[in-house]
């Protein structure tokens, strides 16, 4: 078995040899990669079912097609992706070219989750190889059985020489980090995004942190409850909660509170029957260790619960459940919930709601629900966080055309569509000066004059 | 509280308030700083002069004339770079409103060097005004003339809560890194990058590193060597070698390196006279460490032009080396000063060859009258920049982003990239709470049918191009057949023969 400096070495050979930097291999690289998805969708549903009991519409969508799609994508783009951007002149370089050149960096490493551990790690790859560089992947060891797949199919599809699966746990993790890449994709925890981002700073390696954080939904003016509560519901559940971008906590006023509860607790049944548990399409908690935690802050919680709070240990398993008069310094309020669970904090006013929020670290999304754009405009106008969506959650990040990523304690950094690219790209400057003109250049050699200082203002 | 925190709470404090973000505020300070730069022209030059000994000339040149150009430009297209961003929609989302909104990221923390003490504080200054921040701006104490006019000067032009001037030496630009800012623009030497991004690893602080490395310089037999030559001197000596983008070694074939050498004696002399150390237009080096630390460089080498200096005045002529190999001590770290290496190779292949052993430069010089050598320098090579045959002129470009790739740096500014780097690009998407309906296909209870949909349509990129010709040709199909039916209808005795002829020409247009 290859250690983790050979498999490095060789890695860092290929890319030496520039073999990836031909438009017709990148191409070859992601069509290869678009048959793994296509020849084995079972098994990947079946290894989410495993690891996350994700149910196989949640997995296709969000697993699969969300890959297809990036794919897709990149396919159709990538030779102008790949060609030199031209740029605007000043008068003294007039008869010059001048270009950015997109480059690989090299050989780079790509950290995924758990939560969404294909697209997680899939969609960062994708904007690797078309940016012509080598890559390291190193899935979560926390979901087993997808790691599993992915160390099995990525040898089958794509180049061995030019992308390598390292596997294990903190350990593992902590000794590649040792490593030179010349770019790390992280998405994770902000705990463990310090350790990258000090590893990193041993090497002047730049980074790409895609982190969480409590994604606040505020509900005010006038709302049409039952759309609301069915984007919410869907939103927040999906995947049990465990997604980064999931609408952690509600703000809104008690009438509004009093008016959705209800909602939710329709929507939840239309969605998943009156048995929860026994529905096929609402996911699992990862881990035993996680479920504690949840469960832990379910138990610690001085609010209500109003719908849900079941639970089943052996089966990992909470209800969908929604709490209300939390409290702004209640337990659910501490960290990034990531699960089932849903607060609803009652702030009278949008003002007081959006103060609220400035308190808290910038998250990777931030919602509003509202049928006044007014509402959604103060909103957008007065908070920061890595994307926006009014009226719905989660799906802003679906779009390739949008930058994906945080900024503060949600990261930094962004991806999806061509800004993969440019994420796992050197914009390199370039510029061809012709030999004429020489007698210009005086103006700009020693003995310096006011002359020829007015000359050169104007002509730059 | 320590100096250094109360000043980062102040412009916090200042920047909560959202004074930044309206444009005009922006362009506000934009414009006092354009007068601060022009009104105190004398006082600039006259610090600049204390520091580096380069003249009025020479510091306008190099220094305010950039800043200058920056602030225009920012206030200008500050407009145009702060609007919402369209970007392509979904088939889903068609109604809805999708863009990116530059936004500004709160507080950054700007640490600049003594080289270019003006140019390369304020150029990333006018970013980060532009972009809506406010800033800590840490001047770099080396050059301590050009520090205390800063300090003294600035705050009576830019509002001073918001862009505090925070002077000192190390200890107190440690406690400054131990603050939390929203971002942090470095420019200096690769060691005490890795210190500023370990710092900023603390708080998941993004940052922007300027560094530098050994900028190599291939010239070609096959080109006009005295041209290059004048271009290569000017680059090369021009605040004394001090400048990060300089030509730090020349790379060239054994059959013209005494022509080099004998252009270059002669454009320095042409320059900067038979005595440069008498000559207004020629700098020193900014201290003793730096002038001892240049000297002990030349070691093991052989000097061809100059190699005079003089201690007290931390005066070293501009210097140009022989006998020079990848082993030589002046090959060891970048040079940043007036010392300029001639190593000889066989072509092109061991020029490329030698630059990639190396750490990437933040440029790469290629000289030649070859596009196809060029191209090929291009290819085989990474650096933060390539410029053929010219020195330095690229950082005057501001359409073309200023930044290195590896060692020497990450993160690029000038003109919108500037701005860019100082924003946080935020994706929004405006949905309304209608259509609902279209909604349910992504709902539990999940079945089959719901799926095929789904993955039809929640995804799916569309080229609205694309999808408008095909709508237009559908109509004008449509169209076609229509009017087939109604000559056929109105003109009964038309043959069926001439009915199928202008339907088939009607489908083929």
């Amino acid at each position: 078995m290859e250690s983790q400096s050979q498999v490095l070495e060789r890695l860092r050979t290929a890319f030496e040899s520039r073999v990836t930097i031909p438009e017709k291999f990148r191409r070859t690289q992601l069509t290869n990669l678009m048959s793994m998805i296509k020849d084995n969708e079972e098994q990947i549903v079946n290894a989410l079912h495993k690891d996350l009991t994700k149910p196989k519409f949640e997995a296709i969508l969000s697993e699969v097609e969300i890959v297809m799609n990036e794919l897709h994508c990149a396919l159709s783009n990538l030779t102008s992706w790949m060609q030199p951007e031209y740029v605007s002149k000043n008068l003294a370089t007039k008869l010059d070219e001048c270009f950015v050149r997109r480059e690989p960096l090299g050989v780079v490493l790509i950290i995924g989750p758990w939560n969404y551990p294909m697209q997680l790690l899939i969609v960062p790859l994708i904007g690797a190889i078309a940016a012509g560089n080598c890559v390291v992947i190193k899935p979560s060891e926390v979901s087993a059985a997808t790691d599993n797949l992915i160390t099995e199919l990525i040898p089958k599809y794509l180049s061995k020489d030019c992308y390598a699966v390292v596997r294990g746990g903190a350990k593992e993790t902590q000794a590649l980090l040792k490593n030179r890449f010349d770019h790390i994709f992280y998405t994770g925890s902000q705990a463990v995004a310090r350790v990258v981002l000090q590893a990193a700073a041993v090497h002047l390696t730049p980074v790409t942190l895609e982190l969480g954080g409590k994604c606040p939904c505020l509900i005010y003016g006038r709302v049409n409850a039952t759309a609301a509560a069915h984007r919410l519901v869907w939103s927040k559940f999906f995947n049990a909660g465990q997604s980064c971008v999931a609408p952690d906590y509600v703000l809104c006023s008690k009438a509004t509170c009093d008016a959705l509860v209800p909602a939710l607790r329709q929507v939840l049944e239309d969605f998943y029957g009156s048995d929860i548990q026994k529905s096929p399409d609402m996911s699992r908690i990862v881990t035993p260790k996680h479920w504690t935690r949840l469960m832990g802050l379910l138990n610690r919680t001085k609010g209500k619960v109003v719908v849900g709070g079941e639970h089943d240990e052996k089966d990992r398993y909470i209800a969908p459940t929604v709490v209300v008069d939390v409290a702004e310094d209640d337990a659910l309020m501490e960290e990034e919930i990531f699960g089932p669970i849903l607060p609803i904090l009652t702030i009278e006013s949008l003002e007081e709601s959006i103060k609220l929020t400035k308190t808290k670290e910038k998250p990777l999304a931030f919602y509003v629900f509202s049928d006044e754009s007014s509402v959604v405009k103060k909103v957008l106008e007065n908070s920061s966080s890595g994307g926006f969506c009014s009226n719905d959650g989660i799906v802003h990040m679906a779009l390739p055309g949008l930058p994906f990523g945080g900024v503060g304690n949600s990261g930094f950094g962004h991806y999806h569509g061509h800004w993969g690219f440019e994420a796992f790209s050197h914009q390199r400057a370039v510029m061809l000066r012709g030999w004429a003109l020489e007698k210009l250049n005086a103006l700009r050699y020693p003995p310096y004059s006011d002359e020829k200082l007015s000359w050169h203002s104007y002509l730059t | 509280m320590s100096r250094q925190q109360l000043a980062v709470q102040r412009a916090r404090k200042s920047f909560q308030t959202g004074k930044t973000k309206p444009l005009e505020s922006r362009i506000h300070q934009l414009r006092n700083l354009l007068r601060f730069v022009t009104e105190r022209r004398k006082d600039i030059a006259e610090a600049v002069k204390k520091d580096l000994s380069k003249s009025e000339h020479g510091t306008e040149l190099f220094e305010t004339l950039g800043v200058e150009g920056e602030i225009k430009l920012a206030i200008e297209k500050l407009a145009e770079w702060a609007a919402p961003r369209p970007v392509e929609k979904s088939l889903l989302t068609v109604s809805d409103e999708v863009f990116v909104h530059p936004e500004p990221l709160g507080v950054v923390l700007i640490i600049g060097a003594w080289n270019y003490p003006w140019a390369v504080t304020l150029q990333p200054l006018v970013g980060a005004i532009a972009a809506g921040n406010a800033a800590v701006i840490k001047p770099s104490e080396v050059c301590c003339h050009s520090a205390k006019v800063m300090e003294e000067l600035l705050p009576r032009y830019l509002d001073k809560d918001l862009y505090p001037v925070v002077t000192g030496g190390v200890p107190e630009t440690q406690e400054l890194l131990r603050q939390r800012f929203d971002h942090i623009f470095y420019t200096g030497s690769s060691t005490v990058g890795k210190l500023v991004m370990e710092a900023a690893a603390r708080n998941l602080t993004p940052v922007t590193l300027e560094l530098g490395g050994k900028s190599p310089c291939y010239i070609d037999k096959n080109c006009d060597i005295t041209v290059a030559c004048r271009r290569i001197t000017w680059g090369k000596f021009v605040n004394c070698g001090q400048t990060c983008i300089a030509p730090d070694y020349v790379l060239c074939e054994p059959s013209i390196q005494s022509r080099v050498q004998e252009e270059i004696k002669n454009c320095i002399k042409e320059f900067y006279t038979d005595d440069p150390k008498t000559f207004e237009d020629y700098g020193r080096i900014i201290n003793k460490r730096h002038f001892k630390r240049i000297m002990a460089l030349m070691e093991g080498s052989t000097v061809v032009v100059g190699g005079d200096s003089d201690e007290s005045q931390c005066y070293i002529a501009p210097t140009v080396l022989k006998n020079v190999t990848g082993e030589s001590k002046v090959m060891k770290e970048e040079i940043f000063g007036p010392l300029l290496p001639i190593i000889t190779v066989s072509g092109v292949d061991e020029a490329i060859q030698f630059i990639n052993e190396r750490e990437k430069p933040l440029v790469i010089y290629v000289f030649s009258n070859e596009n196809k050598l060029i191209k090929r320098v291009i290819a085989e090579t990474s650096s933060g920049a390539l410029l053929a045959n010219d020195c330095l002129v690229h950082f005057t470009v501001s359409s073309l982003p200023f930044g290195g790739v590896g060692h020497s740096g990450m993160g690029c500014y000038h003109g919108r990239y500037g701005f860019d780097q100082l924003s946080h690009m935020r994706s929004c998407l405006i949905k309304q709470l209608k259509m609902e309906g279209v909604n349910s296909m992504r709902y539990p209870p999940h079945t089959a049918k719901k799926l095929g949909w789904a993955r039809f349509f929640l995804l799916k990129q569309i080229n609205l191009g694309r999808l408008r010709r095909m709508m237009l040709l559908a109509m004008f199909v449509g169209v076609a057949s229509f009017v087939v039916q109604v000559k056929k209808l109105c003109l009964p005795k038309l043959s069926s023969k001439k009915v199928q002829c202008t339907m088939a020409t009607t489908l083929m247009v």
